[in-house]
């Protein structure tokens, strides 16, 4: 047995550990801190692949960003464990069942001849992040504007759903400050000079 | 030595155990959505998995655009969490029936 196999058990059984934690702790931050784990370990599980650049994009996305998000949803929000578990144990022989099954299905689909692969191909005379770099600028150009369009639209998005203004409450309004004009500010008015200067002594 | 079938075997025990968190935690949205993102996982898992041992880029670009929609997945998900919270004050899925269908 060689190395690289040892650690892709010991990685497989630590992801499948960490998953049936995360559907099964009570706590939902337990549960969060757990799906960090997950994806911490699939990063490890690609970098074995020699998979780099999505094993660091996956670390840098989802334990960066995306999780992050998710702890301070669960900590912001008030969740009632004992109202959100009821029908866990009820619904427990119903979801091992249909796991189960499913399992052995796909185990009998994926067979032997999964076997046959037993090393990556590397792709000529480069490294796998420039072979990625080179698809992605290229053949997949357009997609990758769709993608950056995506992002913007869903931080729009999240902004817009989340803003909320209270009655009482005061705010700027960056678009009346950028439209004034300087007449609405200042007002020159004429005057005579009336005034004399003394004379002096 | 380390073939396709491990990685492949492996993205369906972790398909499978999200599938039954979908069926366990039915109340608790938030973990809902972490089922989501491990059924996600597992599908990027055999994406990358078919990429590196079939020699072909596409599944590895693709798993680069599964992860910026998961992303924006997430986070619209839990905005409308947080706006649904504010307006309920839970997010027990039983008591989400104001659109009775």
């Amino acid at each position: 047995m060689s190395v690289d196999l040892i650690l892709f058990y010991v990685f497989s059984v630590i992801l499948a550990l960490a998953a049936l934690g995360v559907i099964g702790v009570r706590n939902s931050v337990h549960a969060a801190l757990l799906l960090v784990l997950c994806f911490f370990t699939t990063a490890a599980l690609w970098l074995l692949m020699q998979a780099e650049f999505l094993a660091i994009a996956l670390v840098l996305v989802y334990v960066g960003a995306v999780m992050v998000l998710f702890l301070f949803v669960v900590m912001m929000l008030d969740i009632n464990t004992e109202q959100v578990r009821e029908g866990f144990i009820r619904y427990l022989p119903v979801g091992i069942g249909v796991a189960a099954v499913m399992l052995v299905e796909m185990l009998l689909l994926i067979g032997l001849k999964g076997m046959a692969f037993t090393a990556p191909v590397d792709p000529a005379g480069s490294s796998n992040t420039a072979w990625l770099g080179m698809a992605l600028y290229t053949r997949f150009l357009l997609p990758f504007e769709v993608a950056a369009l995506i992002l913007t639209v869903a931080v729009i998005a999240a902004v817009m759903l989340t803003l909320r203004k209270r009655a009482g409450t005061r705010y700027q309004n960056p678009s009346q400050q950028v439209a004034v004009k300087a007449r609405d500010r200042v007002r020159i008015v004429k005057m005579p000079s009336a005034a004399k200067p003394e004379a002096t002594p | 030595m380390i073939t396709l079938a491990h990685y492949i075997v492996l993205g369906a025990v972790l398909f499978c155990i999200a599938v039954a968190g979908i069926f366990i935690n039915r109340k608790n949205i938030i973990v809902l959505l972490m089922a989501i993102e491990l059924m996600l996982l597992s599908v990027n898992m055999n994406f990358v998995a078919f990429s590196r041992y079939l020699g072909d880029v596409s599944g590895q670009v693709f798993v680069f655009f599964i992860l910026t929609v998961a992303a924006a997945e997430s986070a619209i998900g839990l905005a409308i969490l947080v706006v649904l919270f504010r307006n309920r004050a839970t997010i027990n899925v039983g008591e989400i029936d104001s659109m009775k269908g």
